[in-house]
């Protein structure tokens, strides 16, 4: 069984983030990493070639220094990857990001595509069903869990108050919530290997994506201003000397919480 | 006036507040797939409603809905559609957005009548207004992005038929399981939440935190650490990729205040916050905070909480003393 994994490189979220003087994602100010729900992607793409033997590829769509993203995902144990670099994407939208990516993935062979459910900085959670519609696949999002029986593949997709058991045939696309394993650290073995493995570079003109369809001419949507969330006025601290529970009590009462 | 086209999923406070938005925008249509969501668009303020009728759509995921709303978005020409910010009315947003080469914004907080949106960026700490230059407002609406408010009144209502064709029939919904939610509030939706953090230690130590919870009529939350651990089931945790919360008082017990946790509560009114560290980041957001042991502070704390009910529920000694017995 063959899968793409979708990983997007982000802003470390431990780090302050901030939007760049054209109002989009600063990414050369903030260290950059994979996006979190990402590497449970690529564990989980890993374990099920564990299971069912394959090939695991790595699609990235992202600025040159998202090789770094790529190469982590080689040294956790993916075996290649597409890494789609152009200077027209900056500024895309999510219709157009989706385009490109569903284009991207026209010229892969998989049975199975995993994403993440959200990304770490715009946290939209909408690719992975933007995809199927523009692939026409069956979309599982959101999913805990993951088995494949030969073409057949059951997910459970998690819900505030349970799961859903969800099932369809391959070829298909799921996203994966970090409540579906605990991803591997690279070894200092899978780092060296990492070097010798293949990473393929296109462009949108390699996609036949024309570069008009992408950036921010092509944006359905513009932001207007950003600012830093007003901080919260720093309230009252108090060491407990032994009458602090007390005291906790007494600021609920005077708020009418009790 | 605009067309505002509202899916209304059938449940809960969330679908009343993008009810209740949507209808400071313009004249409310919304989208019904049943009863229950039906009467809710009605108590709130919809001046039409699409009950669609579409036998088995509950069967399959996503699809069958997506093709209705789809074909309902063609036809009526919204000015606005709103979907809450769920994960079924992010993915059916998705659909229609691709259908109709249409923008699509998420988690708005706010919407203008100009169309200029409110949305959080990086977890909260920075907030962006933006606004769709092409098309219509496609959006998904936030939990607690306004105060749900009634406005009853006797929508127009068009049935609408849907077959749910082959195609949508892709992704079956083989089983759903419930899990019991007993007898606290809604984490979501709870005016109190009570959290504890990897600082609780155990499961059993957990029993602390609800009895905080229950003294305040709360719900009770967890961190990831103390999810992860095994400490708290995970349909408790609060944050980034759990419930985000919005209550009117947050208690955080044993919680460092990661960025992922704040993200899901960081907009909580009240948020006291007890943790041994003085150094953790939740005290940088804590209306009250407490440096100290938590099974010193809550106790204690729990104690006066209940003698002070107790004192509130007793009459006063002017009643008492024309009180029988
Ligand atoms: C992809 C991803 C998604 C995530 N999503 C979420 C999410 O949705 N929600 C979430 O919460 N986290 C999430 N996290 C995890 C987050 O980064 C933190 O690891 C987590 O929130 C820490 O939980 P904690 O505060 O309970 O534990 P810790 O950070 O270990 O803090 C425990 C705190 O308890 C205090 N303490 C210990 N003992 C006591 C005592 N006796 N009395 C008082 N205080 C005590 C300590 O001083 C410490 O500050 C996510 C991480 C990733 C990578
Ligand atoms: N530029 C990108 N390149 C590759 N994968 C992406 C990209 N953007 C989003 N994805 C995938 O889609 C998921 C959801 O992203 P989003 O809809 O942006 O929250 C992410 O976790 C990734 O798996």
């Amino acid at each position: 069984m063959n899968i793409v994994v979708l990983v997007k490189q982000v802003p470390d979220s431990g780090l302050a983030r901030q939007l760049d003087a054209q109002l989009r994602v600063d990414r050369n100010g903030a260290n950059n990493v994979m996006g979190e729900l990402d590497e449970y992607a690529v564990e989980a793409a890993l374990q099920l070639k564990e299971v069912h033997g394959g090939e695991v590829t790595v699609l990235t769509l992202g600025p040159g220094q998202a090789t770094e993203t790529v190469r982590k995902t080689l040294a956790m144990g993916a075996d290649k990857a597409l890494h789609i670099e152009d200077d027209a994407v900056g500024g895309s939208d999510a219709l157009a990001t989706s385009k490109i990516l569903a284009a991207a993935l026209g010229r892969l062979e998989w049975d199975l595509v995993i994403a993440g459910a959200e990304s770490t900085d715009s946290g939209m959670g909408v690719m992975p069903q933007m995809i199927a519609a523009r692939t026409g696949v069956p979309a599982l999002t959101g999913a805990r869990k993951i088995e494949v029986d030969g073409t057949a593949i059951t997910v459970e997709h998690q819900r505030a108050n349970g799961y859903d058991v969800l099932s369809a045939s391959l070829p298909a696309i799921v996203s994966v919530w970090d409540t579906i394993n605990t991803p591997r650290y690279p070894s200092l073995k899978g780092i060296m290997a990492a070097k010798r493995k293949p990473v393929e570079t296109l462009t949108l003109a390699d996609l036949g994506v024309d570069a008009a369809a992408a950036g921010p001419a092509a944006a359905n949507n513009e932001v207007l201003n950003a600012a830093d969330r007003p901080e919260r006025s720093a309230g009252q601290i108090v060491t407990d000397e032994g009458q602090a529970g007390s005291a906790l009590a007494e600021f609920l009462a005077a708020e009418k919480f009790i | 006036m605009t067309d505002i086209l509202v899916y209304v999923p059938n449940s809960g406070k969330h679908a009343a507040e993008v009810l209740t938005l949507a209808r400071t925008l313009g004249d409310v249509a919304a989208i019904a797939f049943d009863d229950a969501a039906a009467s809710l668009a009605g108590e709130y303020g919809a001046t039409k409603v699409y009950q669609v009728e579409a036998a088995g759509a509950d069967d399959y995921f996503v699809d069958p809905k997506a093709t209705v709303l789809i074909d309902l978005a063609r036809q009526s020409t919204p000015g606005v559609f709103l979907l809450p910010s769920t994960d079924e009315g992010k993915a059916l947003a998705a659909r229609v957005a691709v259908a109709l080469e249409n923008g699509l914004l998420t988690d708005v907080s706010g919407l203008e009548a100009d169309g200029t949106a409110t949305q959080d960026a990086f977890a909260g700490s920075t907030v962006v207004t933006s606004k769709a230059t092409k098309g219509f407002t496609l959006a998904t609406v936030k939990a607690g992005a306004t105060e749900p408010a009634p406005a009853p009144g006797s929508p127009a209502v068009e049935p609408v038929a849907a077959t749910v064709s082959e195609a949508d029939q892709r992704v079956r919904v083989a089983e759903r399981v419930d899990e019991p939610a007993g007898d606290r509030p809604n984490l979501a939706e709870a005016r109190v939440v009570v959290s504890g953090g990897r600082g609780v230690g155990s499961s059993e130590d957990f029993a602390l935190i609800e009895r905080v919870a229950d003294a305040l009529g709360g719900a009770v939350g967890a961190s990831r650490a103390a999810t992860d651990a095994g400490y708290y089931p995970h349909k408790f945790q609060v944050g980034q990729t759990g419930t985000t919360v919005s209550p009117q008082l947050y208690v955080a017990a044993g919680i460092s205040g990661a960025i992922q946790h704040r993200a899901g509560m960081q907009t909580s009114r009240v948020i006291v916050a007890v943790n041994k560290d003085s150094d953790a980041p939740i005290f940088g957001m804590a209306d009250f905070g407490v440096v100290g042991d938590l099974f010193q502070v809550l106790p204690q704390a729990l104690e006066e909480i209940e003698k002070r009910k107790l004192a509130k529920a007793r009459p006063g000694p002017a009643a008492l003393s024309g009180a029988p017995g």
